[in-house]
């Protein structure tokens, strides 16, 4: 089928719902707003659907290109939009998930101030993602990789007036520029080694050199995954996510769980015939992804903020998704992707929907016994914890399963280490989602300890009104939460692995945009260590590895138990042995709850020194020094260092234009002696 | 071309001279209280018949008039464009300002033709000399520019700041040409480039160079030549800083890429490492200085240095592209700045009521459209896409790259995250919550020609992001005449 | 016939005397004046390589510095009596309220 599918509507209708409440939403009333952001989400999802129904009929890679954007020289870029099985699955998500959220967010936001902001920003951020996610080249995927950044910022800050939220809003957005250097140095090095950003003239160029391995290949991908670490969070960029709950609940729900966060997972996918030709490079994913893994569970162990457990819960998760990138198991990282993005975005609504209920609290010392009180978010959270610890047939048992399963049989030499990393983390997920099930819905209710300390000021402004009794959020916060609900539990029957006597229909439906790289792979584990030929690949020999499969199955679901088991015992049975442990192992405890005191070693190995060169160095030495020492060598040396150092201070004509000549002077001594050749004259 | 139709060569010129005598002529004429804004949309209208008449000689067949003296070419267009449109913004927002603080405001409306004459010029001219005259028009323009406020403490000690190490920075520069004179026996560009080769270098001839270097160092506010800009900045008034953080260093910059690309290719492996070096060393303090400031005028005003900056690392790539990312930076950067002085002149006004980036607070509460585009432009400066400083960033590393400056591509990007950091305080402040709002309250209403100001600078700074194809065509068109005018020193340069 | 070295050499000693003073002078209109010292040390270098050179463009170049220079001398001396208005002093060392 030939038809023009109107791609570019996609991002577009969002963006017509940015401009009409932005401009104009401060004068319209709530529902109108409401209405108008409703409409510009729901277009495009319905769109999506239309274009899912009739997928089978279309031909595929379908290219659409919009406009021309820039041409300089050789160089040539596009407004074009691309849609194949893998943008499909995003596109779904995006906008399904992204429908749902402001659904929700109509009820959480309702009585905050600035609602025609939020819901503006709300669909930018839509804008974004699309392009992003249906771009055809690295420059407008990049567009909109900066805008989605930009509209993270903006609702991360949404709550200007308060310090932590701006502050919060400025980390996320210096670290993920770190990030984007990454990504900005690859793309120009794609442009020099390609000629263009195009995907399909890049990877169409890799296939017909199948004797590019590593080298610039390495280079850029590497590159490309430093991009994607910030993107998505992962060692050593994840500082950034936890702070982000700092935005509205909806917000966390939508941005930092269920869609930008992917984006770095999406782009390595995307640009996956790249990292095959470097093992070096899967190798660094999959490492960067199973130590981000493990070291975001850890920390998730302690945290009592229930929405900051939830972040680094999604660092965690993020985390296993790279792994499967590593492991060249694109697959099976988007299907986490998917599943993740169901039952972590219930998660933090169900978790908004907690807070909303408790007038504000987040502290999980002071909730407990509310599983009679708000029913519907205890059983639909419920749905979720077991979806992530990875119980059958939650959605998160298939998705996790696949990436453990690939990574054990991945011929890749850190296959089985990222494996078991990958298996211990799948425990310690178990263990701190069921902490969290346990400390607030089980037991009594804690809230009258709530006067012994005062719990952060509010991420909502019903937190300055008086405090009411607790209440089951109402249905328009409670309908999105079902409907994910149901998603957590069938969503993962897509991906029923052959061993469980399912087809894996999503690996079939996306081997057309991964086919490449299992062939590809092979030749470069082949050819890189030819060790590792004795294991038998996956995708040629899925038959054969059943019974394994199955056993791998009954192990990660038994170390889940372990973690229940565990929880159960310290939250449930014993609730006064959380503390002896606590004592018992103090350094550690503390070492946890401070999150390894990464913040403060970022601060202090980079922010301080650059404060530090800001003040001093160049306000003491450039303006005040160096003009002191030429002032010396002109013949102030009489007069004492003190009163000169207070007489010659910047702001002076002279010891600029001292400055001046001592610049001319090193310029000239520099030209003469410095470079170049042959002087004569 | 007959003497008559030379004139066509520097028709922009012209245009805007006779406009500034007649605002001269015009001035005394006027009642002593009447208001000077009929002078001011007389300057409009003739700074608007020259960007009409610079975009005309695009007709013209490339060439010089008045015995080699200037030359028309794609190159010069472009420039002498982007000079006239930064002029006739900072037009409309000084008519914008001075609405309230009218005083000798004839002499400055004439004085930012006479100054966009000198600017023109240099862009323009193939004779040293010629840039030199060039050069000195549009600097004596500044220096009273910037004394504007006379009666006021800082107006005068700007002035006086600019204009001592301005001459002292020209001196350096006359030295150059002398030098340069001695080594090849003319101040002609393009026969100087005949003049030199690679392979026999005389020593007037690269320490002439050296010193061209720094004059042009300091007008483009490059380290080590910066000391002054964050000064002379403060003390000026705020649509005069518009102008003169922008409208002189493009046309510095279009000197310095005809002086070293088309007469000195021969001396590359000369001035380039210098440049490099002035290039890091830009980017690194200017960031660095700008981090801790709480005046907002200074905080851009280092924010220039590191600009400058950056657009030298698009002159160290030895490459056509480089040339054209060099000029699209200078158009981009232009745009930004001039659009966030405009928002600053109306904020502030000619006496700079509102200085501190904190008394910015709440902007965007009391004036959404005050508020938006001063957020917009710090976007764009911060460089993230969709704005014209993206791109302009884009093509310059992209342009450094290719020609293999890894280095100097991984220090300016480090740069450009340091200074997310300071572009984001004003950013934050504007959408805070006001504290002291009686500033603001002085905030007068948005006015007609601030309107159109805003206009042209957002949808500039939003084209040059999304569509910057044509811009870039000229740019690239511009790099190439220049290549053209040596194609036989090409190979020295590649 | 004096060789041109010794006009060059000359000519930078000059220059180097205005540099010098420039920095070294604390009242404006001294430091204004070492100024037109380093453009007068560079007309000399004109005028000694257009002699070298047989060629009068160095001369007509000089001829253009005088122009500009005076030029500048005005709006400086307008500028200098504008601080003096302000500030009731001519020490160079007394400007510097803007600073860092």
């Amino acid at each position: 089928m030939t038809s023009s599918l109107h791609l570019w509507l996609i991002p577009l209708v969002p963006f017509a719902g940015f401009l009409v409440n932005g401009l104009l939403g401060r004068r319209f009333p709530k529902a109108l707003v409401t209405a108008i952001a409703w409409i510009a989400t729901l277009i495009p999802f319905l769109q999506v659907l239309n274009i899912a129904l009739h997928f089978s009929s279309l031909t595929l890679p379908y290219n659409e290109r919009v406009a021309t954007w820039i041409t300089a020289g050789n160089f040539h870029a596009d407004f074009a939009f691309a849609l194949d099985q893998l943008t499909l699955i995003m596109l779904l998500v995006v906008t399904g998930v992204g429908f749902l959220i402001h659904l929700y967010s109509a009820g959480y936001m309702a009585h905050e101030e600035g609602y025609w902001r939020f819901f503006a920003y709300l669909n930018l951020f839509m804008f974004f993602m699309l392009t992003l996610v249906l771009a055809e080249n690295f420059l407008l995927m990049f567009v909109g990789w900066e805008g989605v950044g930009l509209a993270s910022y903006l609702l991360i800050g949404f709550y200007f007036t308060k310090d932590s939220a701006a502050n919060a809003g400025k980390k996320a957005f210096v670290v993920n520029r770190i990030g984007d250097f990454g990504f900005l140095i690859g793309m120009f090095l794609l442009i020099a080694h390609f000629g263009t950003l195009s995907f399909d003239g890049i990877f169409s160029q890799i296939a017909q050199h199948p004797e590019w391995q590593g080298g610039f290949l390495t280079a850029i991908a590497l590159f490309l995954a430093l991009g994607a670490t910030g993107k998505s969070a992962q060692i050593p960029l994840y500082v950034w996510l936890p702070d982000a709950m700092e935005g509205p609940t909806p917000v966390s729900a939508l941005i930092h769980a269920a869609t930008m966060v992917t984006a770095g997972v999406y782009m390595i996918a995307r640009a996956h015939a790249i990292f095959d030709r470097s093992p070096f490079a899967l190798s660094t994913v999959a490492i960067i992804g199973a130590a981000t893994a493990l070291f975001a569970a850890t920390i998730g162990l302690v945290q009592t903020d229930i929405k900051r457990v939830l972040a680094y819960s999604t660092v965690s998760q993020l985390g296993y998704m790279f792994l499967a990138c590593g492991v060249a198991a694109y697959s099976a990282g988007i299907f986490h992707l998917l599943t993740h993005a169901f039952f972590k975005a219930l998660l933090f609504l169900a978790a908004g929907s907690v807070i909303h209920a408790l007038s504000g609290e987040q502290d999980m010392r002071v909730m407990g016994g509310l599983r009679k009180k708000i029913p519907v978010t205890f059983w639909t959270m419920t749905a979720a914890v077991f979806a992530i610890a990875g119980f059958p047939p939650f959605a998160g048992f298939f998705s996790k399963d696949e990436i453990l399963y690939q990574a054990f049989i991945s011929p890749n030499p850190v296959g089985k280490i990222v494996w078991f990393v990958g298996l211990l983390t799948a425990g310690l997920t178990s263990f701190y989602m069921f902490r969290l099930w346990y400390l607030t819905f089980f037991g009594k209710s804690r809230a009258d300890q709530a006067a012994a300390h005062t719990p952060e000021p509010g991420h909502h402004a019903e937190k300055e009104e008086h405090k009411h009794p607790v209440h089951e959020s109402p249905w328009i916060m409670l309908a999105p939460l079902v409907i994910l609900a149901i998603l957590s539990v069938i969503g993962g029957w897509v991906g029923v692995p052959a061993a469980l006597g399912g087809h894996n229909e999503i690996e079939h439906f996306l081997s057309p945009v991964m086919h490449a790289q299992h062939l590809s792979f092979e030749q470069v584990s082949v050819a890189m260590s030819t060790q590792q030929q004795a294991v038998v690949p996956a995708a040629e020999a899925p038959e054969g590895n059943k019974s394994l499969e199955l056993l791998l199955a009954v192990v990660s679901v038994a170390t889940a138990l372990i973690g229940w088991f565990i929880a159960h015992l310290m939250y449930f049975a014993k609730p006064e042995l959380p503390a002896q442990i606590a004592a018992k192992v103090r350094g550690l405890y503390s070492l946890l709850l401070n999150k390894y005191w990464i913040d403060e070693l970022y601060g202090a190995v980079i922010i301080t020194p650059v404060l530090f060169l800001s003040r001093y160095v160049l306000k003491g030495l450039f303006d005040t020094g160096v003009i002191t020492g030429g002032g010396l060598a002109l013949g102030y040396a009489t007069q004492g260092i003190g009163s000169l150092v207070q007489r010659v201070q910047s702001g002076n004509i002279r010891s600029y234009a001292g400055w001046l000549a001592l610049g001319a002077a090193a310029l000239l001594l520099l030209t003469y002696f410095g470079f170049g050749t042959h002087l004569s004259f | 071309m007959t003497d008559v139709a030379q004139v066509f060569r520097i028709l922009p010129e012209v245009i805007l001279t006779i406009t500034g005598v007649l605002i001269m002529l015009g001035e005394p004429l006027l009642a002593k209280n009447a208001s000077r804004k009929p002078l001011g949309w007389l300057a409009v209208l003739g700074t608007l018949a020259a960007l009409f008449a610079s975009f005309w000689q695009l007709q013209l067949p490339a060439g010089t008039a008045y015995f080699g003296t200037v030359q028309t070419d794609a190159f010069s267009v472009f420039f002498h464009v982007l000079i006239a449109g930064i002029v006739l913004v900072t037009l409309l927002v000084t008519l914008d300002a001075a609405g309230r603080d009218a005083e000798s405001l004839g002499e400055l409306f004439a004085l930012m033709c006479f100054g966009a004459v000198g600017m023109m010029l240099m862009s323009c001219a193939t004779e040293l000399l010629l840039v030199f005259v060039g050069l000195e028009i549009s600097s004596i323009s500044t220096y009273i520019m910037a004394a504007f406020r006379r009666k006021s403490a800082k107006g005068p000690e700007s002035a006086i700041k600019y204009f001592l190490l301005g001459s002292f920075a020209t001196a350096f520069f006359l030295y150059g040409i002398a030098l340069i004179f001695g080594a090849t026996g003319t101040t002609d560009i393009p026969q100087i480039a005949g003049l030199l080769s690679t392979s026999q270098v005389p020593v007037f001839g690269v320490i002439g160079m050296a010193m061209i270097l720094i004059g042009i160092g300091f007008k483009v506010s490059a380290v080590p030549f910066q000391v002054w800009a964050p000064d002379v900045y403060e003390g000026a008034p705020s649509p005069v800083v518009g102008l003169m953080s922008t409208a002189p260093k493009a046309a510095a910059f279009a000197v310095l890429l005809r002086v070293l690309y088309t007469a000195l290719p021969a001396l590359h492996s000369h001035w380039q490492p210098l440049i490099w070096w002035m290039a890091a060393l830009s980017m690194t303090f200017g960031n660095l200085g700008a981090l801790r400031q709480q005046n907002i005028k200074r905080m851009l005003a280092y924010s220039s240095i590191a600009h400058a900056g950056y657009l030298l690392v698009a002159f160290t790539a030895l490459s056509p592209d480089g040339i054209a990312a060099a000029s699209f930076y200078a158009a981009s950067y232009a745009v930004m700045n001039v659009g966030a002085f405009a928002v600053i002149s109306h904020a502030g006004g000619m006496d700079d009521r509102l200085t501190l980036i904190q008394d910015y607070r709440g902007l965007a509460y009391r004036s959404p459209l005050l508020g938006g585009a001063l957020a917009f432009f710090l976007i764009s400066l911060i460089g993230i896409p969709f704005t014209g400083g993206f791109f302009g960033k884009f093509y310059v590393f992209a342009s450094a790259l290719h020609s293999g400056l890894v280095w100097l591509t991984i220090i300016g990007l480090v740069n450009s995250g340091i200074a997310v950091y300071y572009y984001l305080r004003p950013l934050v402040s504007v959408y805070s919550k006001p504290v002291h709002s009686d500033l603001l309250d002085g905030i007068p209403r948005v006015t007609v020609p601030l309107m159109f100001a805003l206009l042209i600078t957002i949808a500039g700074t939003l084209i040059l992001g999304i569509v910057p194809g044509r811009v870039l065509a000229l740019a690239k068109a511009g790099a190439l005449t220049l290549q053209s005018t040596v194609s036989d020193t090409t190979t020295a340069v590649k | 016939m004096v060789p041109i070295a010794y006009y060059l050499v000359l000519s930078a000693i000059l220059f180097s005397i205005g540099v010098a003073a420039f920095l070294i002078k604390r009242n404006i209109i001294t430091v204004f004046m070492s100024i037109e010292l380093m453009l007068n040390a560079v007309n000399l270098t004109f005028v000694a390589f257009a002699h070298q050179w047989h060629h009068v463009s160095g001369q007509i170049f000089v001829f253009f510095v005088m122009v500009v220079a005076a030029a500048e001398a005005a709006v400086g001396l307008a500028i200098i009596i504008a601080i003096f208005r302000t500030r009731s002093t001519l020490n160079v060392d007394q400007v510097d309220l803007m600073k860092l």
